[in-house]
């Protein structure tokens, strides 16, 4: 991790990042959720952020997407950078294909919208309501959403967290495969280590305010969970969240 | 044998069942009905069989006939319509106002800053108590009718737009802004969609109450008007014209449900295709 100068502007943001993050410090009350954060993310990189509730992760990625301010410490992104929450987030009241291009004017976004409804496998859906569509299809939609922008920054805050196991782990490949097609960076939050390791090309572990781990994952995709490289990195990485497993993950 | 090592098995039963049960749609409907038949078979008997006077209250076959009089003389259409158009103009004036106010307030913190104290403060004062000075500054024409009806008919529709558009989900609006709707463009594709069921709620309360505001207009200085021939009938004593008029009011009130159901489903047709998820 490079912690270079607190004092950058924009001027003088090296090019080949496209998060830099100096010093950020964030508290709620007493609580400093965020003490003193430094970090860099370059173009194409899939982070994943790791850490149990409450240890600040959601707040770090509220600070990329402008929801919060940092008490101190600066916060550089791209300008294009687009949000895939827990929920879908769908606006209700209008069709799938006006959900994905929302925010965009005029026809020209219609096509754009109706490819990236079909890389999701959704496009015979486009004129459907938000309300007929399944928990998995819905969160699809809103993965199509933020692709459609071509974002230089992808934040994922959480996004199979609500969806059923085995349209997580569909979900997940759809994830893997669209970012490697698409090569936006991307900060994965999430506090499940196997989701961390089988999508990310580095793990941070964020815990009481800092990075109690930050490793580079450097395996061929797609992964194999019982992977005894896979495996190595998982007993670390749950070491550092400090679950200590109670029996090795090989005897599985 | 250790008591232990036995288990014994329970008598079984079957489960109790706990569930809904289904209930015959027809026997349903005949019960929801027997109740108003009843009120209207008691109504008839006592009315005719000399138990109620009917110069206490008419009996139903009165009523109708003052009905008829009414079609073959051409009063009804003539006072509908005069009523009609009273109730129409005071509505869209109160409603549109109410519905800018409420969408301000509820959409923007300087708007609500400004507005909402004033037209909550207006709100609470029952607007019947505007009668004198109304009459006194529009007079008792047109002028005075609609703007009493406008002002009934603006206090509901300001509160439950507001609350409408304050209760639309927080996270969506914050997902739409993050995808670079602003201002007006949030607030006509995101906002008002979403705060729609509300907004017609509102304005189904509003056309109620509306009537009462329409009554109490067309007791002064009307010559034409539902709320006239009410006038009519008390200075006459007509106790069958009396009745007729509540019922049309009731059939208005029922019309006016009914319009906005249709419109409700019309003009929302997502929320008929499948059961909302988050």
């Amino acid at each position: 991790m490079s912690a270079t100068t607190v004092d950058i502007d924009r001027a003088t943001t090296p090019t080949d990042v496209v998060v830099r993050l100096c010093g950020v410090t964030k508290s709620f009350g007493d609580k400093r959720v965020l003490d003193g954060i430094d970090l860099d993310i370059a173009p194409g990189e899939f982070v994943a952020l790791l850490g149990p509730s409450g240890t600040g992760k959601t707040t770090l990625l509220r600070l990329l997407s402008g929801l919060q301010r940092p008490d101190a410490g600066t916060v550089l992104v791209p300008p294009v950078r687009t949000v895939v929450y827990q929920e879908p987030r769908l606006v209700q009241a209008r069709r799938v294909l006006a959900n994905v291009t929302i925010g965009q004017r005029g026809k020209p976004a219609r096509e754009p919208g109706l490819a990236a409804l079909t890389e999701v496998g959704l496009a015979d859906k486009a004129r459907e309501w938000p309300a007929t569509l399944s928990g998995g299809e819905a969160q699809r939609v809103a993965l199509a959403r933020a692709l459609v922008r071509q974002p230089q920054l992808l934040l994922l805050d959480e996004p199979f967290a609500a969806l059923d196991a085995l349209t997580r782990l569909q979900m997940q490949e759809l994830v893997a495969d669209l970012c490697a097609r698409h090569r936006p960076a991307v900060l994965l939050v999430t506090h499940d280590v196997d989701e961390a390791l089988l999508l990310a090309d580095r793990v941070i572990v964020l815990r009481a305010g800092g990075f109690a781990l930050d490793r580079r994952i450097d395996l061929p995709h797609p992964r194999d969970r019982d992977d005894p490289a896979v495996v190595a990195h998982r007993r670390d990485h749950l070491s550092a969240l400090g679950v200590t497993p109670r029996h090795s993950p090989q005897e599985h | 044998m250790t008591a232990a090592s036995v288990l014994l098995a329970p008598a079984l039963e079957a489960p109790e069942f706990l569930g809904a049960k289904t209930r015959n749609r027809w026997l349903s409907l005949l019960l929801r009905g027997s109740v108003p038949a009843l009120v209207l078979v008691a109504w008839w008997y006592t009315t005719t069989h000399g138990l109620v006077s009917t110069e206490v209250l008419a009996s139903p076959g009165q009523v109708v006939q003052a009905f008829w009089e009414l079609v073959n003389t051409g009063q009804l259409w003539e006072f509908g319509l005069a009523s009609f158009q009273r109730a129409g103009l005071g509505v869209a004036i109160g409603v549109s106002a109410a519905l800018v106010l409420g969408l301000v307030s509820g959409l923007s913190r300087l708007g609500e800053e400004l507005v909402d104290a004033t037209v909550q403060i207006i709100r609470v004062v029952p607007f019947l108590a505007l009668v004198p000075l109304f009459i006194s500054w529009f007079g008792v024409d047109e002028a005075f009718k609609v703007a009493l009806i406008a002002v009934s008919s603006a206090s509901p529709m300001y509160a439950y737009t507001y609350l409408g558009v304050r209760s639309v989900d927080r996270k969506v609006v914050e997902a739409a802004r993050g995808f670079g709707l602003r201002g007006w463009r949030l607030a006509v594709g995101v906002v008002v969609p979403s705060a729609l069921p509300n907004i017609l709620m509102a304005l189904r309360i509003c056309l109620g109450i509306s009537l009462v505001g329409l009554i109490a207009a067309e007791q002064v200085g009307a010559t034409a008007g539902i709320g006239y021939l009410v006038t009519l009938a008390q200075q006459y004593y007509r106790n069958d014209y009396m009745v007729l008029c509540i019922v049309i009011y009731a059939l208005i009130g029922i019309g006016v449900d009914l319009v906005i159901r249709l419109v409700e489903r019309t003009a929302m047709p997502w929320l008929r295709h499948g059961t909302a998820t988050a």
